[in-house]
Formats: structure tokens, sequence, C-alpha cells
């Protein structure tokens, strides 16, 4: 019994000492980067790297979930007599949960594994000691760029996740029953306003801040050698998964309160 | 703290005209934990001057350099470059001091994703912005040829061999002219003749550039052919301190085994 107490007890405060740690290094992270001089050259690098190489595999990811939504959803309607709904039905799931999911996920998975690895690799071969050494702030070079790049890249990401989905439930609704895409997409956006479709897509931003977040701070705080990398890797992933997920729940909350 | 040996410790003195030494680590103590690395170091260096940092591994030799380019914090005792007392600067005022030292990492720490040229233009490209691209650019190449890579500048660090990769990072480490330089076991890993080529270069560098200079190594003929004073550590304290003769003449027995297996 004291020995399931005593781990417990090391489970909870493992738990706060992390989230302490965590909350640190963020604020170590702001200082930086609110302080002169920026890093715009390695900023732009990063902005390249989260976005334009993510592109292709959330674009793909989208279109598939596109798909999948169309044929399900016609099934599902179809039963009820209600198969007219599908383009709307469609466009809302996509855009209002599925697309942000989704490419938050895909993000956390290539680009948070990515920059785990990355820094921690510099960490244990005393890269970023001899950035300090050079008198240049690490958490300003290669935290703050790398975290302001996944927020303002995964609203984007999420646009063209949502783009390729929608665009793939029109093919996948059109092989089923033949419908123009002009069609597909006047039925699917009817009655929507901004206030319905901006926020769940913004919302990524906060995705994208939790991403950078554990990425970096589990890389910067790397120990232990190879092993200790692939460590900051998979828990980069893990770790930003989860929070991911949580997050969602959280923000669709405050989306419905906010924005009725 | 007491040791069971003699401590015969010889102080650097102050500089020619009368001013501080260039770096003074006064009463330094560090531990990790519940482990004591250093206990009371004291140690002085001057302008134009090397100063060869001996002992066993462990020791916290390279401890010591961490704490005078302020990577740690000492838990008591002061480190004062120039006069100034590092410890409790802010991150802005540290970088200044930074600025004025150049570090060579054991393992070079060459940046992986940048080429050899791109790690030495490292510092110019952040410190130096008010040089144009070709005078970052005629600077590189000038400070590759003064440690013979001045045919490698788009290599990458992985194509380089590790003799390669220190001559790359002392050239980075001299990027903007430093007043300091410090170096961790420069000739750790390498041939007998890679590493002579590394204590020309270090001769020929504190020749023309007159830094006052800080080699940790465990190896007591590249220490004797580079330093004007050499530290012999122990127990996180400095056992003796002197030139390599005084070393050669002392009683301590550390010292006669540390000389007699080196």
């Amino acid at each position: 019994m004291p020995s399931a107490v005593n781990f417990a007890t090391g489970l909870v405060g493992g738990f706060f000492e992390w989230f302490g740690n965590l909350g640190i290094f963020f604020w170590q992270v702001l200082r930086a980067a609110v302080t002169p001089p920026f890093e715009w050259r390695e900023l732009i690098r990063q902005l390249d790297e989260v976005g334009s190489k993510s592109l292709p595999l959330v674009a793909l990811a989208g279109a598939a979930v596109g798909a999948v939504l169309s044929m399900e959803t016609n099934s599902s309607l179809t039963r009820f007599g209600a198969r007219s709904m599908l383009p709307a039905a469609t466009v809302y799931s996509l855009i209002l949960e599925m697309g942000p999911i989704i490419t938050g996920l895909i993000v956390s998975g290539r680009v948070g594994a990515g920059i785990g690895a990355e820094l921690a690799s510099m960490k244990v071969t005393e890269q970023i000691d001899a950035i300090e050494a050079s008198a240049i702030n690490p958490y300003r070079l290669l935290a703050a760029t790398r975290i302001l790049a996944c927020i303002l890249m995964l609203p984007l990401l999420t646009i063209a996740a949502d783009g390729c989905g929608v665009l793939m439930g029109w093919v996948a609704q059109t092989l089923v029953e033949p419908v123009s895409l002009h069609r597909f997409i006047d039925s699917g956006f009817r009655g929507a306003t901004f206030n319905a479709f901006l926020p769940p897509t913004f919302k990524t931003a906060v995705f994208g801040l939790i991403i950078g977040l554990i990425a970096c701070f589990q890389g910067m705080r790397t120990r232990g050698g190879a092993e200790g990398v692939g460590r900051a890797a998979t828990n980069s992933v893990v770790l930003s998964s989860l929070f991911v997920i949580l997050a969602d729940v959280v923000l669709v909350k405050l989306i419905l309160v906010v924005f009725p | 703290m007491t040791t069971d040996y003699d401590i015969a410790i010889k102080q650097g003195g102050v500089e020619e005209d009368g001013s501080a030494p260039v770096v003074a680590v006064d009463n330094l103590y560090k531990s990790f934990g519940s482990q004591k690395v250093l206990t009371g170091i004291n140690l002085t260096v001057s302008r134009g001057e090397t100063l060869a940092v001996l002992g066993r591994s462990g020791t916290g030799k390279s401890v010591l350099l961490r704490l005078i380019i302020g990577l740690e914090k000492p838990d008591s005792g002061s480190v004062r470059i120039h006069g100034q007392d590092i410890a409790g600067l802010a991150q802005d005022q540290i970088g200044q001091i930074r600025k004025k030292i150049g570090f060579l990492f054991q393992h070079a720490a060459l940046y992986d994703s940048l080429t050899v040229a791109g790690n030495v233009a490292f510092p110019l490209e952040h410190h130096k912005r008010e040089m144009s691209r070709s005078e970052q650019s005629d600077r590189v190449k000038q400070l590759l040829a003064e440690v013979g890579m001045e045919g490698d500048l788009e290599k990458m660090p992985s194509d380089i061999s590790g003799g390669m990769q220190k001559r790359v990072g002392l050239a980075r480490a001299l990027a903007l002219e430093p007043e300091i330089l410090l170096l961790d076991e420069p000739t750790a890993g390498l041939d007998p003749i890679s590493s002579g080529e590394i204590n020309d270069l270090i001769l020929k560098l504190q020749r023309e550039h007159q830094m006052a200079s800080i080699v940790v190594t465990h190896d007591l003929h590249s220490a004797q052919a580079i330093a004007d004073r050499l530290a012999l550590l122990n127990e996180g304290n400095v056992v003796i301190e002197g030139k390599f003769e005084d070393l050669q003449q002392s009683d301590i027995g550390f010292v006669k085994e540390f000389l007699q297996l080196s």
C-alpha cells in the first residue's frame, strides 16, 4: 500500500513539475521573442519548413477525410431521407472539426517529431551551448522562431486541408450521384457565415502553439545521447497530440459560448 | 577545504600596467546534486598568457570553462572578466562579455545544418551586421586560411575529420576577434600528428592575437608545448600552479604520480 501511495505521489509530483518547467520555458521564450534583435531569416526558414513541407501530407489527409466523410454520411442521410443535406453535412463537418483536428494531429506527428529530434540532437552535441556561448539567445533563435512558425502556419494548412476535403467530398458524391461542383459548394455553404467557419480555423493557431512549445521544450531539455534524442522525438509527438485533443475540447466549448 | 596534499599556489600577478587580470576566478564552488565538482578554485589569467588546466577525467576542468563563460552558475565564489563579476549579470549584459570570449568545445560543436563557411560566418552574421556580405565572406576566408581550411568552405561538418572540425571550431571561436580564448580538450581524440598540428596552430594564433587563453587538457605534453603556466586540479581544487619546471620539482605525491604516468 505505501508503495502505491508513493507511486501516485511521484506521478502527481512529476506531472506538476513538468508543467512548472514548461511554464518557465514558455516565459523564457516569450521574453526572448519580444526582445530585439529578431531572427527574421530563421523565422522565414521555419515557415517554409513547417508550412510548405507539411502541405502535401496535410492536403492528402484532408482529401482522404473528405472522401470518407462523404461516403459515410451519404448512407446515413439516405436512411433518413435527407440525402440533399449531404453537401452541407460534409462541408460543416470538415470545416468545424475534422479539418482542424486532422491538421493538428498530422502536423503534431511530422513537425513535432522533427523539431523535437532536431533540437535534442543539437542539445546533446553542445550546439545549443555553442549558440549561447556566441552571445546569441537560443530561445530567440531556435524556440521562438519555430513556435511562431507553427502558430502562423497551422490555420493556413487547415484551410488547405478543408479545401482538399471539400473537393474530394464532391468527387465521392459525384461518383454515386452526379452533381456539379458549383452546386455542391453552393449547397454546402448555404446559410454559412464567417462566424461559423473562422473560429474553428483559427483555433488551430492554439494547436500550433501547443505543438511548437512542447516540441521545443522536449528538445532543448534533452539529456542522454541518442536515447535521449529518441525519447524527445517520441514525447514531442505523444504529448503534443494529447494536448491538441484536450485543447480542442476546451476550444470548441469556448467557441460555442463566444460565437453562439 | 583542506586536502591531503600541501598546496603550493603561485597566484598569477596583476598586469604589467597594474590593472586586474583579464580572467580572475575567486574561491569558486560548484556541485551537481550531492557531487562536489569544484571546491574553492582560485585562478588568474593575464593578457597574452596561456594557462593550461590539467587533471584527471571528471575533476571539473570542463565545468570550470563553462562557469567562466556563464553556461553554468557557481554555487559560490566569483568569476571576473576584466574585473566584472559575471555571476549576477542579466542575459544581455553577459552577452556583451561573451562577445569577447572565443570558446572551442571538446567536440567542436559545429552546427551540422551549416557548411564550414556558414559555421564561421554565424557569429559575424549576428554580431557584425554592419559588415557587408562580401566583407563577411572575406573575413570567413581569412579565418579559415589561418587554420588551414581555406579549401573546404562548402563542405558539411559530417564530411570532415575530427581534427578538421576542431580547426573550423577554432576559426569560429576567433571570428569576433576575442580577447579571451577558452579551449576544451583541443587535442582529445586526435592522433599525435594532428595533435601536434593543433598545438602549433594554437601557438601561432596566440602569438598573433595575444589573447588570454585557458586550455583544459589531460594531455601533459600538449600543455607543456603551448602553455606559459600550468594548474593541476585534483578533487575540485588546484593542487599546484606554475611553470612546468615547478611541477617537475614538486614533492606533492599526486603531482609526481600525474607526471610519471603522463
